[in-house]
């Protein structure tokens, strides 16, 4: 076990959790996740925000079990190593807020960073507009760090404070568990889908394991998808962005050698072809992750950690979720809303106004 | 120890440690900067930084966090 610890926390780490991410992301469609989604912490979150009926999109509900798999995994990984340091207080609310826009960035694509990369590696190429787009967001962002930018300076914060969000995921898995049934009409307040992508599931015991095992594995490497590509373009250095390569590698040739790998722009599953807005939807995301310091993945991995300003980012992504599906702000393999282009305006311009804005003087 | 240069980057989420780190050693052809980090994380990538850049690298443990001790 310090072995595979020591061996995580090395230059390989990223490498080599981008390489179980990537085999785990097509493993878990095989094994009943929908397609080219065996992971994607943006949708498995608005798939949690419509079983807690924060939306009522009836095809997206179900309490996707990797997700609290993220958190506790990272929370043992970390209070093992005695990495457990609960801190939060810069700017929480800005935080908040960038989650949420994240959050419809995403939805507007139709996938965080994470299922950008496993589309990609499913032959999926609308994936390539979205992951255009990323980067942009990831530049824009760069440009806003070169002059300054900072949502000011974390504290530490009382030693209780880290184990609300697994406490939280704990709570997750219950009502996964016990499903109780006790809402008007004889239906909630837990939904699950019977159709759809929400009711495209693996088995929960699959999932679970495959959450705790990315969340340790992630907390340990520090893996990051947005990282990846601002540390490549920063300061040269490539040590994340191995993860995201061996991440598509890895996923390719397991969606190749099972028969998923299907290439081309129609069709795909859970994707929509309207090329511009793939690409902005994610030019949103990534200028959002960016300012927050990482990707949605390392955003509930940090939440793990004790880290309460990542907790609040997450929140802002879950509540994002609701307002995106009840505003109609999602798009659907229809295509993108006029509110979903809409409401990228507004997230463009409360993200770049967060950019121009935030500034700390280091002395 | 009069010409340590010492960078407070606790609290500072990512990539901000490494940025301070950046331009702390930019300014100096030589000598000692000691970077204030306050998570492992933020530990290990400006010790990677200081490593690929030439600086001799030590890691302390202090009270409230880590010192990375960057030497040339």
């Amino acid at each position: 076990m310090k072995g595979f610890n020591n061996l995580l926390m090395s230059r390989f780490g990223p490498a080599i959790t981008g390489g179980v991410v990537g085999a785990l992301a097509a493993l878990l469609v095989y094994f009943g996740n929908p397609g080219n989604m065996g992971i994607c912490v943006a949708c498995f979150t608005r798939d949690i925000a419509g079983a807690l009926g924060l939306h009522r999109a009836g095809v997206v509900q179900y309490l996707r079990p990797e997700i609290p798999g993220f958190i506790l995994g990272s929370f043992l990984a970390a209070f093992l190593a005695k990495e457990y340091r609960p801190r939060s207080g810069s700017s929480p609310v800005v935080r908040f807020f960038l989650g949420f826009f994240a959050m419809i960035g995403a939805l507007i694509f139709l996938g965080c960073p994470w299922r950008a990369y496993a589309r990609l590696a499913g032959g999926d190429w609308n994936a390539l507009a979205g992951i255009g787009g990323l980067i942009v967001g990831i530049g824009i962002g760069i440009v806003f760090l070169w002059q300054g930018f900072s949502l000011g300076k974390a504290e530490k914060s009382p030693k209780w404070a880290g184990v609300v969000m697994p406490l939280a995921a704990l709570a997750l898995l219950a009502l996964l568990f016990f499903r109780p049934l006790f809402g008007p009409e004889g239906t909630g307040p837990v939904f699950f889908s019977k159709s759809g992508p929400g009711a495209a599931v693996a088995p929960v015991a699959i999932s679970l394991a495959a959450g705790l095992l990315i969340g340790w594995m992630a907390q340990k490497s520090r893996f990051c998808t947005v990282g990846a590509i601002r540390d490549l373009i920063m300061v040269k250095d490539a040590h994340l962005f191995n993860g995201v390569a061996a991440f598509v590698v890895v996923a390719f040739a397991l969606n190749y050698a099972l028969g998923m790998f299907k290439p081309g722009f129609e069709s795909q599953p859970v994707a929509h072809t309207n090329q511009l807005w793939n690409f902005l939807g994610m030019v949103l995301s990534g200028l959002a992750f960016t300012l927050a310091g990482g990707c949605p993945g390392r955003q509930f991995i940090m939440s793990g950690e004790g880290d309460g300003d990542s907790a609040i980012f997450v929140l802002g992504m879950l509540v994002g979720a609701g307002f995106a599906h009840n505003f109609s702000l999602a798009s659907s393999p229809a295509g993108v809303t006029a509110y979903g282009m809409t409401a990228t305006v507004i997230g463009m311009v409360f993200c770049l106004a967060v950019g121009f804005l935030f500034r700390i003087k280091m002395d | 120890m009069a010409d340590t240069v010492i960078v407070d980057a606790r609290g500072l989420s990512c990539p901000q440690p490494v940025l301070e780190t950046k331009k702390a050693l930019e300014k100096l052809s030589g000598g000692r900067v000691e970077v204030l980090v306050d998570t492992v994380t933020s530990r290990e990538n400006v010790a990677r930084f200081g490593g690929s850049r030439g600086w001799k690298v030590e890691k302390e443990e202090r009270e409230d966090g880590f010192c990375v001790v960057l030497a040339k």
